[in-house]
């Protein structure tokens, strides 16, 4: 497989080029952790777009759709329609009076030192989960496709940490966001060709693509199927079936509102207006994007077959083997290297973040009482971070092995991000009585809900489980809200009170909003 | 920051209100809208299977046609927003013009 190893090569290289030229241009810690703040709206949007399109949307929804059918595309349609919340209630507010992470809006009415110190746990929280997924895909991916050059699961599981660390470490935000920018453009190409080809194979006919997938014929326990893969069902069954369609469109649809690496891209550019405009943007692309997995998902069913793809590295091999079907062995290296792109450009994403809230939100502001440090420091603690959660990832992606199961990961970091963040966010934005007991509270209940609720579910207890749905959310977002609130009206806070008009008007004028810089 | 901006001031001025009024009366119609629009589709498919089987052409059935339309909604529910918030960003520089104007302190 000598193509593929040279196409990745040759990403490392570009990716690398990045960060060196990012690293000559970073002067200060604005640069570091936000870019300079001026990333125009194009920009920041593909990067955002870069930044969400992770191994879960590029090889486990074309898996889903191509073994459960209509069912998986669920998937695409949620994770678009979730930008709406993002454009229409937090990006822009988020901008005007944050910083450098989430925990900047919390903390403006609230007490820092708790919140900013929950607000922290949360992010690492949601960031490691996210990342141990991606690093197991990767190495997963890598392995397989390079399986005759020698290179092992642990090779190349550290091989993605270490180039991770050293994006991050060097480049610090303009790189990560220079290396969302390149794996996004290759994603869409890679994905936009894939899609036309699997077209030509059907004469380009829409009716005969969607006649044929119609009747998808397959082996079930030995006995041959035919099932219309446009139907629904095939994955949400009864009894649960649709309870965990309606918890998993909940966590979808309000997760990415409450992803820190997805919200501290809006610090990148230089006010609320690009802020907005550059969710339109995102929202362009990643709404063309999850079309276009109809092709991949569907494509796959029924040119490979899901026979053959169970029996070639399952459900997360299908667009990689639908690329080899279709283009050959030189395309599956392009498509294989695309998909090695996404995952390290979604880790960097997600590594800048969580050593940006380590930082920010727990070295400065609960360690040293929010004493004002050198921006230097502040910098050179956000490095060691990044290190010690590479480090962190490489080993416990290393315990997990290659056989672990990267949507479950995914599925608890957006059902954390939904059950913790999302309320907090929302209540210290739009509710006056709002308190530092109520954030603390929401944080906490949203967190421990989500996770105690995936260890109990049908994806970690095999059987007899005790929650019967595989998604937590329609049980522990609710939770979320109501820890906050009931948090709240257990305490009297008249100070946040008081700051809330000042919020409001920040939030909504741009006025004292931080500033680009250079 | 140059100076402190004297944040009750602004909230008092009828300016600033007719601002958040006007973004109220847009964003709280359309989050409603979108959260029925999107939550309506697991909904059905969920509880109403047999009328999502419905074939519209060939074998595109209802489910199918309902789950690429929240793309449309999307982008240009997006869109609407994007011309809604332009009237948003004048009257917010309006506030300020208006701040600048006025007298600092009591």
């Amino acid at each position: 497989m000598a193509p593929a190893l040279w196409m990745f090569l040759f990403f490392i290289a570009v990716t690398l080029g990045i960060t060196y030229w990012a690293a000559q241009r970073s002067r200060d810690a604005n640069d570091f952790f936000a870019a300079g703040r001026r990333m125009t709206a194009w920009q920041n949007g593909i990067a955002v777009a870069g930044d969400y399109m992770s191994a879960a949307s590029f090889l486990g929804i074309a898996g889903i759709i191509a073994f459960q059918g209509y069912d998986g595309f669920m998937y695409s349609v949620g994770w678009l329609v979730a930008y709406l919340t993002v454009l229409l209630i937090v990006a822009e507010p988020l901008r005007n009076t944050g910083k450098y992470t989430m925990a900047d809006v919390l903390a403006y009415r609230l007490h820092p030192r708790p919140v900013r110190a929950m607000a922290a746990l949360s992010t690492l929280t949601v960031s490691t989960f996210y990342m141990i997924a991606q690093m197991v895909g990767a190495g997963a991916l890598v392995a397989l496709l390079l399986k005759d050059s020698g290179i092992t699961y642990h090779t190349a599981v550290i091989g993605v940490g270490i180039l991770m660390i050293t994006y991050v470490v060097f480049g610090g935000m303009l790189a990560t966001t220079w290396v969302q920018i390149v794996k996004a453009i290759l994603l869409m190409s890679g994905t936009l060709l894939l899609s036309v080809l699997v077209l030509a194979h059907f004469d380009f006919s829409l009716g005969k693509f969607f006649t044929a997938v119609g009747q998808v014929t397959y082996h079930e326990n030995g006995v041959p199927v035919t099932k219309d893969f446009l139907q629904p069902g095939l994955r949400f069954k009864p009894p649960y079936g649709a309870l965990d369609l309606i918890s998993l469109s909940l966590a979808l649809i309000f997760g990415t509102a409450g992803l820190p690496h997805i919200l501290v891209r809006f610090y990148t550019v230089p006010d609320a207006r690009t802020a907005r405009v550059s969710v339109v943007w995102a929202m362009a692309l990643i709404g063309s994007f999850y079309i276009m997995t109809t092709f991949l998902g569907f494509g796959a069913a029924t040119i490979v077959g899901r026979d053959t793809i169970a029996a070639n590295g399952g459900t997360n091999m299908s667009a990689p083997l639908l690329a080899q079907t279709l283009g050959g062995d030189l395309f599956f290296a392009f498509v294989a290297a695309i998909a090695f792109a996404t995952i390290l450009a979604v880790v960097a994403g997600l590594t800048i973040s969580a050593s940006t809230s380590f930082a920010h939100d727990f070295y400065t502001n609960v360690i040293h009482y929010g004493v004002e440090r050198d921006p230097a420091e502040e910098v050179f603690v956000a490095r060691v971070t990044a290190f010690v959660v590479g480090a962190v990832a490489i080993g416990i992606a290393i315990l997990l092995g290659p056989t672990a199961n990267v949507a479950f990961l995914v599925a608890l970091a957006f059902a954390v991000a939904a059950s913790a963040n999302f309320p907090v966010i929302i209540l210290s934005l739009f509710w006056k009585r709002f308190n530092t007991t109520g954030a603390v509270a929401g944080l906490g209940t949203g967190l421990v809900a989500a996770i105690v609720l995936i260890l109990i579910s049908p994806s970690i207890m095999k059987s007899g489980p005790l929650f019967p749905l595989e998604n937590p959310g329609i049980v522990s977002i609710p939770l979320g809200f109501l820890g906050a609130v009931i948090g709240t009206l257990l305490s009297r806070e008249p100070e946040a009170e008081a700051k809330f008009t000042e919020l409001l008007v920040r939030a909504n004028t741009g006025l004292g909003a931080e500033k680009a810089t250079g | 920051m140059v100076k402190q901006a004297p944040w009750e001031r602004i909230a008092a001025m009828p300016a600033f209100h007719a601002l958040l009024v006007a973004k109220q009366r847009f964003i709280i119609p359309a989050t409603l809208f979108f959260l029925v629009y999107y939550f309506a589709l697991p909904l059905l498919v969920g509880y109403a299977p047999r009328m999502m089987e419905t074939k519209v052409f060939g074998v595109i059935n209802v489910a199918y046609v309902f789950a690429l339309s929240q793309f449309l909604m999307a982008w240009i529910l997006a869109a609407f927003y994007i011309r809604a918030a332009k009237r948003f960003d004048v009257m917010a520089a309006g506030v300020v013009a208006e701040l600048d104007r006025q007298p600092q302190g009591e």
